[in-house]
């Protein structure tokens, strides 16, 4: 029984590890806030299938949202999970620099542990 | 009706007072109302809490709600700044007369790729000052944005357009930056950006004192006094040396007040000295300044009136058993109150601090009268022109309250006269010079009115002697030779004296 819940704690555990929770802070639909949108789809395809979930946050509709991640430049790409949470800020144009932004090394990770 | 008043509403540049002691008259009202302010110093100047007060003053005593945003300090720091002030933060904010936030922004946890602005920073600040409908905001400091984000090219637009959208709003900013190398206000440049009010601070260290200053760099459209004031922090936040009465537009009263000796009001035209007026006591050591200006006081506050006496030489408790062996007994009004001895060192301080602190404590004790003893000592504290600038504004602040000011002054030989070399003969209204006369080997103490403007003064040197009773006046004697004193007098007045026995007259 123990064992058992011992052994479900882990398997969460490696889920978070492994499940990517993304948030995009967008002000408005811009050309800048489509495009981020559109890179982050294509990195996230490429990279994270069907282990990621994107939140598309519009400050225009919830300003108030804006406070608790500190945010200040927009598009701003927030890696809630896994932690620890990191920021990417801009378009997401140059895709290498997204993935070292979001520490994209599942196997590395998993290696790891 | 109706245009007259808009014709003007357009002229004039609307300012938000700052309720800052002293800033409202520098800057002839306030800041520029909606529109931003730039405030620079280096660390420690007071930049920040120059900008919580305008916020904090405002909200709380202005009726303007306010918007702090702060890049630097945590809200512990925050709240210690306001409390300093003598506010309570959370109440405030509480009250939805404040809204606080802190923009941290931390590089090592930030990846930039690709184009971006600012809009979440302008969303937060619309998202805030909706929420209290706020008239002021602080930005403290933007600066630090370019230590967390690279792209400058990308901030300093973001920035500008910042500025612009503000201003559009309607918003009186105030917006602090660090002060840069030699040349530049602000490490960043922000007074490229805010090009309607600078105000700059900074600490000056001098004789190991030091001063903090503060100057109007520039204000557009508007007159603001341009030079560099002292102001102090103090337990209300900042203080800032008055200039309100520059324009010598003081009132001019016509009544008097007793020197509190009957021979020294007999020569000031029998009343003594005028109200309001500036009265200057001076002679070498051991001549009764200080006696002098006792009587003024003691006299003064028999009367019930409130007296504050500056001693830079003595300490109160010296002031008091000197005074008292001449019969001037201040001890019972020090405990009631009516006069406050204040002693202390002048190169305690900085000449500047002096100046600010004395205001300070006139304004807070609102005394009739006002003694300072001695000025000379502030000789030492800076140069003559300082001196003299300094004696000029607090002769004008006496004034501007109409307190009666007596000052002692040191003059070391008979011919020096130090008042000369302080320079401030032109800001006295009656002047006094005590001197000792030696004549066939004693020394006598006399006294004489050197000027005394709008009444008829006495000419004459009178002798007086200072004893248990207090200070007398001799009545003035002439021989044949001028004036006489001492025994020389005494020997006169035997000579013309009608011998008892004749019985007769001459």
């Amino acid at each position: 029984m123990a064992t058992r819940k011992r052994a479900a704690a882990r398997r969460t555990a490696d889920d978070l590890l492994d499940f990517w929770q993304l948030r995009l802070y967008v002000a408005g639909k811009t050309a800048r806030s489509e495009a981020a949108l559109r890179n982050l789809k294509t990195v996230c395809e490429e990279h994270l299938q069907g282990r990621y979930r994107i939140e598309v946050v519009d400050l225009l509709v919830s300003p108030q949202l804006a406070r608790g991640d500190q945010i200040l430049a927009v598009p701003t790409l927030v890696r809630q999970l896994p932690p620890p949470v990191k920021k990417i800020i801009g378009d997401l144009s140059n895709s290498e620099r997204v993935l070292v932004g979001l520490d994209l090394r599942p196997i590395v990770l998993k290696g790891a542990l | 009706m109706a245009p007259v008043s808009k014709r003007r509403a357009i002229k004039r540049l609307e300012k938000a007072p700052t309720g800052i002691k002293g800033l409202d008259e520098l800057t002839r009202g306030g800041l520029p109302r909606g529109r931003p302010t730039l405030v620079c110093g280096g660390p420690g100047s007071g930049k920040t809490l120059l900008g919580l007060e305008f916020i904090v003053r405002g909200a709380a005593e202005l009726g303007e709600p306010g918007v702090i945003f702060t890049f630097e300090e945590t809200g512990e720091e925050l709240a210690k700044n306001v409390a300093a002030l003598g506010f309570d933060l959370d109440k405030l904010v509480a009250e939805k007369k404040l809204v606080v936030e802190f923009i941290s922004i931390d590089r090592s946890e930030i990846e930039e790729t690709g184009e971006y602005n600012l809009d979440g920073l302008f969303v937060r600040l619309a998202y805030a000052i909706d929420s209290v409908g706020a008239k002021r905001v602080l930005l403290d400091t933007p600066e630090a944005l370019f230590g967390g984000l690279s792209n400058t090219a990308i901030l300093r637009g973001e920035l500008r357009r910042l500025f612009r959208w503000l201003k559009e709003r309607g918003t009186t900013v105030v917006i602090t930056g660090e002060q840069g190398a030699a040349g530049s206000l602000t490490r960043q440049g922000l007074e490229e950006f805010v090009s309607d009010c600078v105000i700059s601070l900074d600490v000056r260290l001098d004789h190991h004192v030091a001063t903090r200053m503060l100057r109007v760099v520039k204000y557009r459209g508007s007159s603001h006094a341009p030079d560099e004031y002292p102001f102090i922090i103090g337990e209300h936040g900042l203080s800032i040396m008055p200039i309100s009465s520059l324009g010598l537009d003081h009132d001019a009263p016509a009544e008097r007040v007793s020197s509190g000796n009957a021979g020294l009001d007999e020569m000031l035209s029998g009343e003594g000295y005028f109200r309001g007026s500036t009265v200057l006591v001076s002679g070498s050591s051991g001549t009764g300044k200080t006696s002098i200006a006792a009587h003024l006081v003691a006299s003064a506050c028999k009367r019930g009136e409130r007296c504050m006496y500056f001693a830079f030489e003595e300490s109160p408790a010296q002031l008091m058993r000197n005074m008292r062996s001449i019969g001037v007994d201040l001890g019972p009004y020090v405990k009631k109150g009516l006069l406050r001895i204040v002693a202390a060192r002048p190169s305690l301080f900085g000449l500047e601090m002096h100046l600010v602190s004395s205001y300070r404590a006139i304004e807070e004790f609102d005394p009739s009268i006002v003694v300072i003893d001695p000025i000379t000592d502030f000789v030492a504290l800076g140069s003559a022109y300082e001196v003299r600038s300094m004696m000029t504004r607090l002769v004008d602040h006496l004034k501007g309250r109409g307190i009666t000011g007596l000052m002692t002054s040191l003059s070391n030989s008979h011919t020096a006269r130090a008042e000369e070399d302080v320079g401030i003969s032109s800001l006295i209204d009656t002047w006094i010079v005590l001197q000792m006369i030696e004549v066939a080997g004693e020394r006598n103490r006399g006294i004489s009115v050197l000027k005394s403007r709008g009444m008829p003064h006495s000419r004459q040197i009178r002798e007086f002697t200072m004893g248990k009773q207090g200070m007398r006046l001799v009545q003035a004697y002439r021989g044949p030779q001028g004036f006489l004193s001492g025994s020389a007098r005494e020997a006169q007045q035997a000579l013309d004296e009608p011998l008892p026995a004749s019985g007769g007259r001459r």
